[in-house]
């Protein structure tokens, strides 16, 4: 039922970003080479390796605890790692860090857009802090509203919106300045599912438009295998599994049905995966602002 | 020619400005804050100002003690609303917001002094309400356009310096409840151990040599300059303003540092 989404258009200074390291070769967007961070003895990512090619929607999954959310914040440059390095649009995570915040875009797991402030002001303050030119911001902010279907809640306070809307806008956000890869901490946890359909509308749309690169992680398993070209699930702090639905479908004998099972299969059954306590209090929280 | 700004300076100013214009806008949107930091410093000058005032026990020269105190209760007051800024970015943390701005090319200090500020803007509202009180009670104040846009410039300093560095205890803290037993510990040993209340030179020795360490004390002489009329610094402008921009740009470079901590 969502109307067609208006179209945004492509920023012509990113693209001179987009060929980042100068490289011909249509190098993978994302390299994580053997990415590793402990907390005290805790090994919570474990030498992690991976490649993701420009344009993939990719889904991260795993229990709690699995290490995906640890994951994310290292390639967002919010955590340094303790070992091993992660290129993301070919600029390195350790010692590009500023280039690499540049061409990222992130919507944390839990709400990160100001109540106090307007949607429009939202998205002011990052179309200035990612020095988009004054000329287009006012354009661009109009653009990224009515492509998140938020045109007529510009002016209003954010602490008024609804879950679905609140995400809405954050996404806009965080891709207001066209960045190459979007990372998605869960989503749509927390929203119903016309809201949920609708989120995933608007990145659908964005991949399609722009070409970002989606790298999310998620818990529903029925959107990882509707959206995500390729899933890895992780299982303490390494890849247990990494394909296609289909192909990790095929990897069990016999064959698994649904991805459910591939899930309890790689990602174990343990019931003392559950997250620490501060963890489930967050998401909680989470879920009921946005629901 | 947008993406990478020209000269990292102006970059650094620029962003700055925008965290303090944005933290701003939020007030516009909530008065009832500035309403709130009227009320401590209306109760000190009223009441504990006109007791001792009248008990004639303070030893304040030729300044009375109602007028030797003003200074000092605006900047107590700063003190007191500045020493628990930290628990706006540890709700800022809990939701994600620090963590996308974190996420974002702007500078570390950026987002850190632009904090500042904007608690220092907020912070004139203060000042505000004591002059109204200080005129209200006869106190004998300074109205040269020089005198108060230094007042201007030291209450908007010395919030940006004692909020800056409630934010650091913020970053190392992270939860609310520790941050408010800190803040507690805190506000009272600055506040006492100072000259905002009464004059260094009545302190035993030991107490004097803190409240010179202290940069309250440096407010606090800076501020009773220009606030009153005909009166003088003990320790020299040049000093006072030295002290304060040279702890402040301290504790902005230190919260710099700290400040992703608060993403982990």
């Amino acid at each position: 039922m969502t109307p067609p989404a208006p179209a945004l258009t492509p920023s012509t200074e990113t693209t001179l970003v987009r060929t980042a390291a100068g490289s011909t070769q249509p190098a993978p967007v994302l390299d994580l080479m053997a990415l590793t961070r402990r907390f005290g003895s805790v090994l919570a990512v474990d030498a992690l390796s991976l490649t993701v090619p420009s344009g993939e929607c990719f889904g991260l999954l795993g229990s709690n605890g699995a290490g995906k959310t640890t994951t994310l914040k290292m390639l967002t440059t919010l955590l340094p790692p303790s070992d091993g390095d992660a290129r993301v649009a070919g600029f390195s995570i350790l010692d590009q860090a500023e280039q690499v915040r540049r061409v990222i875009g992130y919507v944390p797991q839990s709400v990160s857009v100001d109540g106090s402030l307007t949607g429009y002001e939202n998205l002011l303050i990052f179309a200035k802090l990612y020095d988009l030119p004054r000329s287009e911001q006012e354009r661009r902010i109009a653009e990224a509203l009515a492509f998140m279907g938020l045109t007529d809640e510009g002016q209003r306070l954010v602490a008024e919106y609804s879950g679905g809307m609140v995400r809405r806008l954050e996404i806009a956000q965080a891709t207001l300045h066209q960045p190459r890869v979007l990372f998605l901490d869960e989503p749509t946890v927390g929203l119903d599912p016309i809201a949920r359909n609708a989120v995933w509308q608007h990145l659908v749309d964005l991949r399609t438009q722009l070409g970002t690169t989606l790298f999310l992680t998620t818990h529903y398993l029925e959107e990882a295998e509707a959206h995500c070209d390729r899933i890895a699930i992780m299982h303490l702090g390494r890849i247990a599994a990494l394909g296609s639905c289909a192909e990790l479908k095929a990897s069990l004998e016999p064959e698994a049905h649904t991805l459910d099972e591939v899930f309890t299969h790689y990602a174990g059954t343990s019931l003392e995966s559950g997250g620490s306590f501060r963890n489930t209090s967050t998401d909680r929280a989470t879920a009921l602002r946005l629901g | 020619m947008s993406d990478f700004p020209a000269n990292p300076l102006t970059g650094f100013l620029e962003k700055t400005l925008v965290i303090t214009e944005f933290e701003l806008r939020k007030l516009r949107h909530d008065f009832t804050e500035l309403i709130t930091r009227a009320l401590q410093p209306a109760l000190w000058m009223l009441i504990f100002g006109q007791v001792f005032a009248r008990s004639g026990m303070m030893h304040t020269g030729k300044v009375p003690y109602l007028d030797f105190i003003a200074p000092g209760i605006l900047a107590q007051s700063v003190l007191f609303v500045a020493i628990f800024f930290g628990i706006n970015v540890i709700w800022e943390r809990d939701l994600g917001i620090v963590q996308k701005f974190l996420a974002s090319p702007t500078p570390r200090a950026s987002l850190v002094l632009g904090k500042g500020l904007s608690a220092g803007v907020r912070s004139l509202s203060q000042a505000i309400i004591i002059y109204v009180l200080s005129l209200l009670l006869g106190v004998k104040l300074n109205w040269s356009p020089l005198a108060l846009l230094n007042v201007v410039a030291i209450v908007i300093i010395a919030s940006t310096l004692f909020s800056t560095f409630s934010l650091i205890i913020a970053c190392i803290v992270k939860t609310r409840e520790r941050f408010m037993g800190i803040g507690q510990v805190l506000t009272m040993p600055l506040f006492f151990a100072s000259n905002a209340i009464y004059p260094t030179d009545i302190m035993p020795a030991w107490l004097k040599t803190i409240s010179h360490l202290n940069p309250l004390t440096y407010v606090v002489d800076a501020l009773r300059t220009f606030m009153l009329a005909g009166s003088s610094s003990t320790f020299g402008l040049g000093r006072d303003y030295a002290v304060i921009l040279l702890v402040t740009t301290f504790l902005v470079i230190i919260g710099a540092k700290l400040y992703p901590r608060l993403a982990t």
